[in-house]
């Protein structure tokens, strides 16, 4: 538990991707079968675990702590489980340091009374740290910042695999992962996915750049819409129906509606969209906002999915039946596609295919889509195979022109790791009368060369600093204007200006334009999709 | 006589009137009698200061030799008498030089502890406990939840980064004077004896250190020469600074600089995440709320008076514990020091 503990620790205050995936490894290399699998699935968050509530915990602090002096300590530290673990009085003893194993194991064994008294016994034993990360395990809020796709990727890099191959496993594969873990040191065979409905790994595109239109010969390629909803694969084996994220996480739970909607024994690559569920004849895809309140949720409620159905827009297949098609050219899958699918499933319908004999047509079609949930348009060679990963030259993707914005910075965090001494991640505002309204954030889009200006840009020009954050000076007169793009714009209640940027990044800087100049919050307003 | 009648707080700091001095005073005074050499504790411009010997030298290191027009050296245990009041100072093991201030004046006794705290630290003398009536202790830490670990371990934990990421370079942030000497010796101890970097605010404290006896083992001031391949010495190193540097453009001249911060605020999570450490070394120069307790049930006095920081938590404990205890809120003090 010690060394799963400091692990966490490690993992929450490290930013970098790579950082964390070496922190992942060493501990893989040095923690022993089975506590380094339990690990995982509790970071991944496959872990099943008897729960135990925030509220016990806190009967638990009472017996031994003085309430006054609790709150205090709560008030001062901000977090009941962080104030808990900090201020429990260790009765030394007999204690030993349980395992993550013997955590996992005991607990689960364990009656719902029992539970507390165990409890109790670990926190005795273990340190601050480990308290902390004991909490955490079990009152289920083990976030820290690691993606399950994280935890993946490191997996591959400890045993020399390519991701792809992890991924293709994973849904098979149960906690604590030994069987996983021996292939990794090369003790065994590679584990065989048992699991029915199993995620293959996604083939992705390039964005196209200049000069790439000169190397691809349009006449070889499939054209169709880049739907603006995330992509998917949808499988069905049998009675066993899942739908995946690109990355195989699991969304199956959050998506009932689209899962009973699929009848087929196939698995299809497509993408995953909400419709108005007051037009019948065909799916009339609604604003990318209107799926976001269906995404990262465990479960849903019936009337969102009346309010928000889904259904899936099938750009590709597979496998089919038995057959796995992943070898065949591109032209060979659309067709099995087509046969499958017809005219549609209750809630499946093909991707149309874009007529475009020449660049021009197409940059019609892409600068002019019929509808908003549009972000561009895909070319794809119709011999290509279904290759895992991002082969560079099969599949492309060109997307619209980004939406673009003048608007003036207003505060400045430091950014993290190798950025954490330049003020990095910035929040920008328009105009309303006089005022600046927050539109934005942004800590991408600039070269490291114009990171160091804005840098002391902030510096120079500090009205107010609030721990990591400043505000710069920025008015009417004065300030410094970015030019911010944006791939789209959703209504929010969250913020004060009523609207949230999808994608923003700064696009240019505009050291020549004065601060007044900028846009109004109107100018964004307009672009807002219709209610 | 009544204890507030022998020293009682200020708004210049705690006054004596019988002997009139003050301790630790927050603005020039004629005389002043200063625990240690932190700057919220020792300030320029006092007419006399009586302090350790080691607190003067550290007071004329930081501030110039014209710090004061009279320094008293006052050895540790050796009593003196100031207009009736007997003085003496007795080890806080707070910093080098670092004292409790014993005041005594007709069978009255009061002790300052000015900052202190118990566990080991190689670069000064160990807290003695002084009986007395009035015991007047700090709390920076005064919260159950303050529980400071093992100093070697803590310091592990930064070598075994230093492996895991030899392509970085460890700045670790500590103030300059104790907790950076400090941090280096708990290295030596684990072993480390290659040369460790210091940023240049740094060095004057360090050579004094070494004068006064405290050895520090290899150190190189941090510069770095214009060009990359200079820039690349620095990894796998470690680097110590004042922590304000961490977020300034000099930590830019370091590879993919890793910011470590050795502070017993580091305990608590958010404030690690505000300040962006990656590593945070929770190392603290003053009692943790063990200490803190443990030392007043070892004094025992007959009146605890609180100061310098959480002052509420530790009056509650004394409450519980049928002790007599008041919160003297002095100003002028940092709530956050060290
Ligand atoms: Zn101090
Ligand atoms: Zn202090």
């Amino acid at each position: 538990m010690n060394r799963f503990a400091a692990l966490l620790d490690r993992l929450i205050y490290t930013p970098s991707r790579n950082g964390k995936i070496r922190l992942l490894t060493d501990y893989f290399r040095e923690t022993p079968d089975p506590d380094r699998g339990w690990a995982v699935a509790a970071i991944t968050r496959d872990l099943e675990i008897r729960s135990v509530k925030l509220a016990a915990i806190r009967e638990i602090i009472a017996s031994r702590v003085d309430e006054v002096l609790f709150n205090l300590s709560r008030d001062y530290v901000g977090d009941t489980a962080e104030a808990a673990a900090l201020i429990w009085p260790e009765r030394h003893g007999a204690n030993r340091v349980p395992t993550l194993t013997e955590v996992v194991e005991e607990l689960n064994a364990a009656s719902r009374t029992e539970a507390p008294k165990l409890v109790e016994a670990w926190f005795d034993a273990l340190d601050a740290d480990g308290r902390w990360a004991l909490i955490k395990l079990i009152t289920g809020g083990l976030r820290i910042g690691v993606a399950s796709r994280l935890v993946k990727l490191a997996l591959a890099d400890f045993g020399n695999k390519e991701p792809q191959e992890i991924e293709e496993l994973w849904h098979g594969l149960e906690a604590p992962y030994t069987d996983l873990f021996a292939w990794l040191e090369g003790k065994a065979e590679k584990p065989t996915n048992a699991m029915l409905a199993p995620f293959r790994p996604v083939m992705l595109s390039h964005p196209i750049e200049e000069g790439d239109q000169d190397r691809i010969d349009l006449a070889t390629m499939a054209k169709e819409w880049k739907w603006d909803g995330i992509r998917i694969q949808l499988v069905r084996e049998g009675d066993e129906a899942r739908l995946y994220t690109r990355t195989g996480d699991d969304i199956s739970s959050a998506f009932p509606d689209v899962i009973e909607g699929f009848s087929v024994n196939a698995a299809i690559d497509g993408e995953l969209l909400v419709f108005d569920p007051n037009i019948t004849e065909q799916f009339a895809v609604r604003p990318f906002n209107d799926l976001q309140q269906r995404l990262n949720r465990k479960k849903v409620s019936a009337k969102m999915m009346a309010s928000n159905p889904a259904f899936v827009r099938a750009y590709d297949i597979l496998w089919c039946g038995e057959q796995d098609l992943r070898r065949a050219p591109l032209s060979v899958r659309r067709a099995r596609l087509e046969a499958l699918i017809g005219p549609g499933l209750a809630r499946v319908d093909l991707s149309p295919r874009l007529e475009a004999d020449d660049w021009q047509t197409l940059a019609h079609l892409r600068a002019n889509p019929p509808i908003d949930a549009i972000e561009g348009v895909m070319l794809k060679s119709l011999d290509s195979e279904y290759v895992p990963g991002r082969p560079k030259g099969p599949w492309w993707k060109w997307k619209k022109d980004p939406r673009l914005v003048d608007a003036v910075l207003m505060y400045a965090q430091r950014g993290h790791g190798k950025r954490s001494s330049f003020y990095s991640d910035y929040t920008f505002g328009c105009w309303q009368g006089d005022e600046l309204v927050p539109v934005g954030k942004a800590y991408s889009g600039f070269t490291d060369q114009e990171l160091k200006k804005i840098d002391k840009f902030v510096r120079d020009n500090t009205v107010e600093r609030f721990g990591p954050v400043r505000s710069v000076r920025a008015d009417r007169e004065f300030g410094l204007v970015f030019e911010v793009a944006f791939e789209g714009l959703n209504r929010s209640t969250r913020h004060k200006s009523g609207l949230a940027m999808r994608f923003p990044r700064i696009n240019r800087l505009r050291w020549d334009k004065p601060s007044g100049e900028a846009d109004n919050l109107t100018a964004l307003e307009a672009m807002l999709p219709p209610e | 006589m009544k204890p507030e009648a022998l020293l009682h707080p200020t708004p210049k700091g705690l006054y004596c009137p019988p002997g009139d001095f003050y301790i630790d005073p927050v603005a020039p005074v004629d005389r002043a009698v200063i625990t240690h050499g932190h700057a919220d504790h020792a300030r320029a411009g006092h007419g006399a200061v009586l302090a350790t010997p080691e607190t003067l030298a550290i007071m004329a290191v930081r501030y110039g030799e014209g710090f004061t027009q009279q320094r008293q050296a006052l050895p540790l245990g050796e009593v003196i008498d100031v207009s009736g009041v007997s003085v003496w100072l007795s080890p806080a093991g707070h910093v080098l030089g670092s004292a409790q201030a014993v005041v005594e004046r007709q069978g009255t006794r009061i002790v300052t502890t000015g900052d202190y705290k118990r566990r080991r630290d190689p670069t000064c003398d160990a807290f003695e406990p002084v009986a007395c009536d009035v015991f007047i202790s700090e709390a920076t830490f005064g919260l159950p939840v303050f529980h400071h670990p093992d100093t070697a371990s803590e310091v592990r934990k930064l070598l075994r980064s230093v492996e895991q990421f030899p392509e970085r370079t460890h700045l670790v942030g500590a103030y300059a004077l104790g907790k950076a000497q400090r941090v280096i010796c708990h290295l030596r101890e684990e072993g480390y004896d290659k040369p460790i970097f210091i940023h240049g605010a740094m060095q004057k404290l360090c050579d004094l250190y070494e004068e006064l006896g405290v050895s520090l083992g290899p150190l190189e001031t941090a510069t770095v020469e214009r060009g990359k391949v200079e820039k690349s010495r620095f990894a796998g190193e470690i680097v110590i600074c004042p922590p304000s540097a961490i977020q300034t453009t000099w930590a830019r001249r370091f590879p993919d600089p890793l910011p470590v911060f050795a502070s017993g605020w580091m305990r608590v999570r958010q404030r690690a995440k505000q300040r962006g450490v990656e590593l945070p070394l929770i190392m603290s120069d003053h009692a943790d709320w063990a200490e803190l307790t443990d030392t007043v049930r070892e004094v025992d006095p007959a009146q605890l008076w609180v100061t310098h920081g959480r002052e509420d938590a530790l009056c509650r404990w004394a409450e519980l514990e049928g002790r007599q205890a008041k919160a003297m809120r002095l100003v002028g003090y940092e709530e956050d020091g060290e």
